[in-house]
């Protein structure tokens, strides 16, 4: 097993209103590794993401990141939001440099490179659009490309395609690997679609429900370098999905 | 086209009941037109005009200055905000005009009475929108911001202040055209200066042409400011029914 990048240990968190989020939640994420949080509505998977991503204060345990201890965000981390979180009075161009025109990158520089990722994840040509012209899916390739132009090793990701339709998810999922392998990024993904687990990780955390904790690990043995289609009709893939369904239906 | 429509109908009427000379206070509007033209090149109007703008120029930026700061703080500091909500929302529906008098033992009769009324009558609305606006401002916006490692500054510049602004740029409009009433309240009512010295000679000496015209000119001016405001709020608009 590959070195763990990301390491959670004995996270709490209760919210104010007296509401047990987490209770002692101990992960290791392996370096270079899409790794799914996945369970019931309310388990605390994204709360548990915001954590790691430092956005969120936790109550007891530790998050360390290449083994040093992190108590807020860090330029190694990118978060994709659920919502896309884009600026709507700044254009596609703007909004994918943002995170290092906060850094006080010079303009040019960041236009360059955020235009780089822009025609990587297939938006060329609606540099100078502004959010409210474009589709879901659309938005949140422009969040990934956010992430990606910060050039963070860690890219955290809260349900990125819950907002987005089936088709346009089906064919983001498949870009989101492609560029992922390529670009040997560490990947946390919050989802509650158990097919979308299977599909994309090489390590699915399954939550309890509240107060959220490790419930089991699972590590599908799937072969991605097939195609997409081959890998929805795959044996163990279709095992997988079986055998999360066995373990989040007695919490449902 | 039709609000034109509306207001030339009016002018009609006014026209008409002006020459029955029904009552010795609404004189024909062809007359005030004439009049208007006749005071506005005038010495005494010009330095009425000039004292009347510097005072609400000034007023109002002093209402920005306070009340734009103050409804940031009182939206981000929740005790900020419970402490001076109360006052604030007070403030804005109470009637200022009853202050003015005792703004004058406090401030004296002069230009500065007038500056502080301007302010007292633009500033709540202006806190009020502002503390709304950035209360309101997309929370995971400001997430995003710090999760790409936005310092404080970059937060308000960036993010805050962009996401409140159709609700300060209201602020601003309601407050300008408050501000318009209260330099003329404020100099009626006190200072025997400017817009309101002219008012009060025009008044007692029953030139009825010259005191229309003059509540005309006044109206224009604020029409006009708050439809430049307007305009800016238009063209931030497409944005804000995006959030």
């Amino acid at each position: 097993m590959t070195e763990a990048i990301v390491e959670v240990k004995g996270i709490r968190k209760t919210y104010d209103g007296g509401v047990e989020a987490l209770r002692d939640v101990d992960i290791a994420f392996p370096q270079g590794q899409l790794s799914t949080l996945l369970g019931p509505s309310g388990c605390g998977k994204t709360t548990l993401l915001k954590i790691i991503a430092g956005l969120i204060p936790h109550d007891a345990g530790e998050v360390r990141v290449k083994g040093r201890k992190v108590d807020g965000p860090g330029p190694e981390r990118a978060f994709v939001f659920q919502d896309f979180a884009l600026l709507p009075w700044a254009s596609v161009l703007r909004n994918v440099a943002f995170g290092l025109e906060l850094r006080g990158v010079p303009r040019a520089e960041r236009e360059a490179l955020a235009r780089r990722y822009i025609a990587e994840v297939g938006l060329e040509g609606f540099e100078a659009r502004h959010p409210s012209e474009l589709s879901g899916g659309m938005k949140q390739r422009v969040g990934l490309a956010r992430a990606l132009t910060v050039d963070a090793d860690i890219i955290l990701m809260d349900e990125p395609f819950s907002s987005v339709d089936e088709q346009t998810r089906r064919k983001f999922q498949e870009d989101l690997l492609e560029l992922l392998r390529h670009r040997k990024k560490t990947v946390l993904f919050v989802t509650h679609s158990i097919e979308e687990a299977a599909y994309l990780s090489d390590q699915i955390v399954l939550l309890s429900p509240r107060p959220g904790s490790v419930s089991r690990i699972v590590r599908p043995a799937v072969d991605r370098s097939r195609s997409a289609d081959e890998i929805r009709r795959d044996r163990n893939y279709l095992d997988t999905v079986d055998d999360i369904w066995a373990t989040l239906r007695q919490y449902v | 086209m039709k609000a034109l429509g509306s207001l030339a109908l009016w002018f009609v009427v006014w026209e008409i009941v002006g020459r029955l000379q029904l009552s010795s206070i609404v004189p024909p509007f062809s007359a005030v037109v004439q009049a208007a033209f006749t005071i506005l090149p005038t010495e005494k109007f010009q330095a009425a005009a000039l004292i009347s703008l510097r005072s609400f120029g000034l007023g109002m930026g002093l209402a920005v200055a306070v009340g734009l700061p103050l409804g940031i703080l009182m939206a981000r500091a929740k005790s900020v905000g419970r402490i001076l909500g109360m006052w604030v929302n007070i403030f804005v529906s109470a009637p200022i005009s009853a202050l003015v008098p005792l703004l004058m033992a406090v401030v004296g009769i002069g230009e500065t009475t007038v500056v502080v009324t301007v302010f007292l009558f633009a500033v709540f609305v202006i806190t009020l929108d502002t503390q709304v606006g950035i209360a309101h401002a997309d929370r995971s916006l400001v997430e995003m911001a710090r999760s790409f490692g936005a310092t404080r500054g970059q937060l308000y510049r960036k993010v805050l202040l962009l996401s409140a602004l159709p609700e300060i740029l209201a602020g601003l409009r309601l407050g300008a055209i408050r501000g318009v009433k209260g330099v003329v309240i404020g100099q009626l009512l006190v200072a025997i200066i400017g817009v309101g010295e002219l008012f009060e000679l025009y008044s007692n000496h029953f030139l009825m042409e010259e005191f229309w015209a003059l509540v005309i000119i006044v109206f224009l001016f604020a029409f006009a400011v708050s439809e430049a405001i307007a305009l800016a709020e238009r063209r931030v608009e497409y944005y804000a029914a995006s959030r």
